[in-house]
């Protein structure tokens, strides 16, 4: 099968984006799971994969040589991080603040800056029998996850199977790298109306890049219509409603996969890979 | 001496400003004349690094004392390597503070005061 890249994401946290991505890769079986939430990557409690392969993602961040550096101040004010400041004998770096633009290595007049490499997360390869898996993790405390996601991106370019991508929460940067070049976004939302204000933005943002999306209503019940009205506006598809259950929450807590505790749920996310496929095709 | 400190307004009359990065202003005053000075804080607006960016600010003005009372640590650690002292204000206008500080009532701090924050 060729690739297709579906991305799963939410406005916000904790509505069942990371459930929804790993029972949806299950479901499709031989299928690749891709965990992009790099600030919490959850999705191998759930798979349990075999770590393969572990490498270490760099950054480039500036070391200054004071040899050199005449303490013009030119890479402090090219700086739109505040990584930098000058104090009156040295150039202060702020290693966790810098996103590694490059603009002070462009902008020191003395080349007075060296590059140094930083380790900033890990990338984690395996396999979840019959899925393949593959999750980003940030360190604690650094700046951005950006250059994990590009990394992963260049891994999973040409996949020649289904690739699930599980989101950053949110709607910011990182979020905007991991669906980039998807078939299809997968956006979950709960019922309520906090739930559908973060709805809202994650639409406004996959509307923004051009990407095709559906809808997936996660403790699915009384609330739907408030989620369902904003979708037929808005010409979004509602695959599927996943109840709430006890025991779902219960099985969530030990690690398990949905479509293995309950046939009703199984039978929800058959539909739902068909469906999505259904819909890239189109 | 040249005191620094976090301000809501233009004036020495003004309230201060409890945060520090994204202060509205900073009033910088003449301890002995008590001519001042006001900077508007172009950090405010910064999404990430405000502190520092402020922090360079007051650095290339000279200030030798700083009064404000949420420090985050990156900044804390500016000053600390600027070797300048930092001094928790209390409620209540700029003025005041300045006399606080001059007659050794405010308490210094030396750790930052929150954790910062994460813009992305
Ligand atoms: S690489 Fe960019 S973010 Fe990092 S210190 Fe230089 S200018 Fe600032
Ligand atoms: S631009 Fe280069 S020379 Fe100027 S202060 Fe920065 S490192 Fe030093």
């Amino acid at each position: 099968m060729r690739r297709v890249k579906i991305s799963v994401l939410s406005g916000k946290g904790g509505t069942g984006k990371t459930t929804v991505s790993v029972n949806l890769a299950k479901t499709f079986n031989n299928s690749l799971y891709v965990d992009c939430d790099v600030e919490e990557p959850n999705g191998y409690l759930f798979l349990n994969p075999q770590i393969e392969d572990e490498k270490t993602v760099e950054v480039i961040i500036p070391e200054i040589n004071s040899d050199k550096c005449t303490l013009c101040g030119e890479c402090v004010k090219a700086c739109r991080f505040g990584a930098l400041t000058k104090l009156i004998k040295k150039i202060l770096v702020f290693d966790h603040l810098c996103h590694s633009c490059g603009a002070c290595f462009e902008m020191c007049p003395y080349d007075a800056i060296v590059e140094k490499y930083k380790p900033i997360g890990t990338i984690r390869k395996g396999k979840a029998q019959s899925v393949d898996f593959i999750d980003g993790k940030l360190n604690y405390g650094e700046a951005t996850g950006v250059p994990i996601l590009k990394e992963i991106n260049k891994l999973i370019e040409n996949v020649d199977k289904p690739v699930i991508v599980d989101s950053p929460p949110g709607t910011s940067c990182p979020v905007i790298h991991s669906i980039e070049g998807s078939d299809l976004c997968i956006l979950v939302t709960e019922p309520t109306p906090y739930g559908l204000h973060d709805f809202d933005l994650a639409v406004q943002l996959v509307k923004q890049m051009g990407i095709p999306m559906a809808a997936v209503i996660n403790k699915a019940g009384e609330g739907d219509n408030i989620i369902e009205e904003y979708c037929e506006k808005e010409g979004i598809k509602v695959l599927a409603k996943i109840p709430f259950k006890k025991e779902f929450a219960e099985a969530y807590s030990k690690g398990k996969l949905l479509i293995e505790v309950n046939e009703e749920v199984k039978g929800i996310f058959e539909k739902l890979t068909t469906d999505a496929l259904e819909l890239i095709k189109k | 001496m040249k005191i620094a400190i976090s301000s809501e307004g233009k004036t020495l009359e003004a309230k201060v400003d409890s945060r520090f990065g994204r202060a509205q202003y900073f009033i910088i005053v003449d301890s002995e004349t008590m001519d001042y000075k006001v900077i508007d804080n172009a950090a405010v607006a910064q999404s990430s690094g405000a502190g520092t960016k402020a922090a360079q600010t007051l650095i290339d003005e000279g200030v030798q004392v700083l009064i404000s009372s949420s420090v985050g640590p990156n900044a804390m650690e500016v000053f600390k390597a600027a070797e300048i002292p930092v001094y928790k204000a209390i409620e209540g206008d700029v003025k005041t503070n300045i006399e606080l500080f001059k007659n050794g009532s405010l308490e210094k701090i030396t750790e930052a005061t929150n954790q910062g924050h994460h813009h992305h």
